[in-house]
C-alpha cells in the first residue's frame, strides 16, 4: 500500500477518468498524490482481517433502518423541452455530441 | 495561529429568533415582504465584501412572502417558516435558479427541479432568498475552492468562514439570512459553524432526503441547516427530516418535535469526552474554551466521563479514501453532453469529454478524482478502498460502544479557529487533517451538532461538536441549548 505513484500511474488514471492534465499539472498531482498516500498507508496498521466491509451506514443497529423502495409504478419524469434546453446542444429530441467513429 | 490579532473589518450581525419573527408576521406587525425586502438591502450592501450569494431568487422569493402575508391577514393556519428568509447552498437545487456547485463546469446551469428540502421549507412558508457559495463540488474545508471566488468570515474578512458551507455559516452570521441549509460530507457544516460562530447540524445519515442535492459522495452527504440559535436549527431540522420516496438511503423514522426535544433539561445525562480529541494539534486557547464548556454541562448536573475513541487517528485515512472514490464515481456525470459546460471545438467524443472536464473543474476536484480513480483502480482496490471500508466499520462500531455508556460526546468542531485566507491552500494534506474531529462522525453515520462555546482572546469563534449516535439529534440538541446558555 506504500508503493510510490509514478507520472505513469497518474497518466493513466487521469485517462481512467476522463481528465485532461494540463502541462505541469501532472508534476503537481503526483506530489500531491504520493503525500496523501503515505498518510493514508497508516492503515496498514491494523490489521482488517476478518472484518465485514461498511459500504452504507443504514445497515447498522440503530441507524435508520434498511433502504425502502418506492413502488414500482409509472409516474410522470421531467419535461423533455425543459431538460433539453439545459445541454450545450440538441436537436430537441436528442443530445448532440461530436462524432464517435471515424468512417 | 489564534493568537494573532483579528482584524477590525466585522460584519457580524446576529438575526432575530424565529419565534420572534414568526409572532410578528403572524400578529401582522412585520410583513413577510418587508422583510424579504430588508433582508435583500442587507445583502446588497454586504455581499460584495463577503461573496456569499451566489444568485438571488427574488422573485420566488417575494411570490412567497405575499402568500405568507395573504394567510396571515386572513387568519389562516400558518407554517413553522413561515415568512423566514432561508438561504439555500449551491449544490441544492432549485426550479430555473442557477445551480453551480461553486465549479464552472455547471455555469449557466438551470434544473429543472427542486430539492426534496427546498420544498419542505416552502411547504413550511420559508421565503428562499437566493443560492449560497461553497467549495467547488463541496470538496474543501475554506471556501476558497470555489470557482467564483472565496467566502469572507464576517467575523474577520481577512480570514475563511471554513468549508464547503462557508457561505451558509458566513451568511448567518452576517444576518444575510435567519437560516441557511448547507450540506455536511466530512464536517462542512460543523466546521464553517466553528469559524463563523453560528449553530450548524449534522442531522444522522438518511434523516434528510438527498434528492435534489448534486452528489459528492453519496454514502456519507448529509443536508442539515445552519442557525443563529439552537431551538431555531432544531426547528429547521424538524422541517426538512423525513422519509422520500426519491431517496431509497432516507429513513422512515418518524420525526420528533426537535425544538421540544430541546427545551429538555441536561440534568442527569452523560457525557463522554473523548481523549483522542484533545491531543496533539489542538489550539490551546480552542482547548480552553471547550473545557470551560465541559465545565458548564457539568454545572448543569451532566455527568462528564473521560472516554477513548483509540480508532480516531485513522479516520482521515478512511475518509478520504471512502470519499474519493464516490466522488470520482459520482462526478463522472460532468462530461458536457446534458447540461454546464462543453468545451468548444472538439474533434471527437471521448476528446469532448477530457477537455470538458479539464476546463470545467478545479484542481481540488481534479486531485480527489484522480485519488479515487486510483484507489478504485484494478491492482489498488482490495489495499485501498476495501481496507478503508473495513477501517469504515471499526470506527462506526467503536461509536457504538462507546454511546452505550454516554448520551452525548463532546469534542471541539476543528482544531483551529479560523485561519487566514490563503494560509492552507498550497498544501492539500494540511488542509485534509484539518477535519480530523469532524469525519468521524461522518463516516459512522452519527449525527451531531456544532454550538458557539466562546471565543479565542483575538475574539475568534470556537464551537463544540455534540455527537449523538442515530437518530438521536434531540439529545445533541438538548446539550448544545445547555451549552449556548452558559457561552452563547
Amino acid at each position: 500500500m506504500s508503493a510510490k505513484v509514478t507520472v505513469e500511474d497518474v497518466e493513466r488514471v487521469a485517462e481512467l477518468a476522463n481528465l485532461e492534465l494540463a502541462l505541469g499539472e501532472t508534476e503537481s498531482m503526483l506530489h500531491d498524490l504520493n503525500a496523501i498516500l503515505e498518510h493514508v498507508a497508516e492503515l496498514n496498521e491494523l490489521d482488517t482481517s476478518g472484518v465485514e466491509p461498511l459500504a452504507q451506514v443504514n445497515e447498522l443497529k440503530g441507524a435508520g433502518g434498511a433502504s425502502v423502495l418506492r413502488p414500482d409504478a409509472r409516474e410522470a419524469s421531467l419535461d423533455r423541452a425543459a431538460v433539453m434546453q439545459e445541454a450545450p446542444e440538441t436537436d430537441q429530441a436528442f443530445f448532440k455530441v461530436p462524432k464517435v467513429i471515424e468512417r | 495561529m489564534s493568537s494573532e490579532t483579528k482584524s477590525t473589518e466585522s460584519y457580524v450581525e446576529k438575526p432575530k429568533s424565529l419565534t420572534e419573527l414568526r409572532g410578528a408576521i403572524a400578529s401582522g406587525a412585520v410583513k413577510a415582504t418587508d422583510l424579504a425586502a430588508t433582508y435583500y438591502d442587507r445583502i446588497a450592501t454586504v455581499n460584495a465584501r463577503l461573496n456569499v450569494y451566489l444568485s438571488l431568487t427574488k422573485e420566488r422569493a417575494l411570490e412567497q412572502a405575499a402568500r405568507v402575508d395573504d394567510a396571515a391577514a386572513k387568519g389562516d393556519p400558518l407554517g413553522p417558516l413561515a415568512g423566514i428568509p432561508v438561504g439555500i447552498k449551491d449544490v441544492l437545487v432549485m426550479k430555473g435558479a442557477p445551480a453551480t456547485a461553486g465549479s464552472k463546469i455547471l455555469k449557466g446551469y438551470h434544473p429543472p427541479y427542486d430539492a426534496t428540502a427546498v420544498t419542505k421549507l416552502e411547504a413550511a412558508g420559508a421565503v428562499l432568498l437566493g443560492k449560497i457559495n461553497c467549495d467547488e463540488f463541496a470538496m474543501g474545508s475554506s471556501n476558497e475552492n470555489s470557482a467564483y471566488g472565496p467566502v469572507r468570515n464576517p467575523v474577520d474578512t481577512e480570514r475563511v468562514p471554513g468549508g464547503s458551507s462557508g457561505g451558509s455559516a458566513a451568511a448567518v452570521a452576517a444576518n444575510m439570512a435567519v437560516a441557511t441549509l448547507g450540506t455536511d460530507t466530512g464536517g462542512s457544516i460543523r466546521q464553517p459553524a466553528s469559524f463563523c460562530g453560528v449553530v450548524g447540524v449534522l442531522p444522522t445519515y438518511g434523516r434528510v432526503s438527498r434528492y435534489g442535492l448534486i452528489a459528492f459522495a453519496s454514502s456519507l452527504d448529509r443536508v442539515g441547516p445552519f442557525a443563529a440559535n439552537v431551538r431555531d436549527a432544531a426547528t429547521l431540522l424538524g422541517v426538512i427530516a423525513g422519509h422520500d420516496p426519491k431517496d431509497a438511503t432516507s429513513s422512515p423514522a418518524p420525526v420528533p418535535d426537535y425544538a421540544g426535544e430541546s427545551d429538555k433539561p441536561v440534568e442527569g445525562l452523560r457525557i463522554g469526552v473523548p481523549a483522542e480529541y484533545f491531543g496533539e494539534g489542538l489550539d490551546p486557547e480552542v482547548r480552553a474554551a471547550i473545557e470551560s464548556g465541559i465545565d458548564a454541562l457539568k454545572a448543569a448536573g451532566c455527568a462528564v466521563k473521560p472516554i477513548s475513541l483509540p480508532h480516531t487517528r485513522y479516520a482521515i485515512p478512511t475518509y478520504y479514501l471512502v470519499a474519493t472514490a464516490e466522488a470520482s464515481a459520482n462526478l463522472a456525470r460532468f462530461d458536457g453532453v446534458r447540461y454546464g459546460y462543453r468545451s468548444p471545438a472538439s474533434e471527437t467524443l471521448a476528446a469532448m469529454y477530457r477537455h470538458s472536464r479539464d476546463e470545467g473543474f478545479g484542481a481540488e476536484v481534479k486531485r480527489r478524482i484522480l485519488l479515487g480513480t486510483y484507489a478504485l483502480s484494478a491492482g489498488y482496490y482490495d489495499a485501498y478502498y476495501l481496507k478503508a471500508q473495513q477501517v469504515r466499520r471499526l470506527l462506526a462500531e467503536e461509536f457504538l460502544r462507546a454511546f452505550a455508556d454516554v448520551d452525548a460526546i463532546v469534542t471541539p468542531t476543528s482544531p483551529v479557529p479560523a485561519f487566514k485566507l490563503g494560509e492552507k491552500t498550497g498544501d492539500p494534506l494540511a488542509m485534509y487533517l484539518a477535519d480530523i474531529y469532524t469525519v468521524t462522525a461522518s463516516l459512522a453515520g452519527i449525527c451531531g451538532v456544532t454550538v458557539p462555546c466562546g471565543t479565542t482572546g483575538a475574539g475568534l469563534p470556537v464551537g463544540m461538536q455534540v455527537l449523538a449516535v442515530h437518530l438521536n439529534e434531540g439529545t445533541a440538541f438538548r446539550v448544545a441549548r445547555a451549552v449556548e446558555a452558559a457561552k452563547g
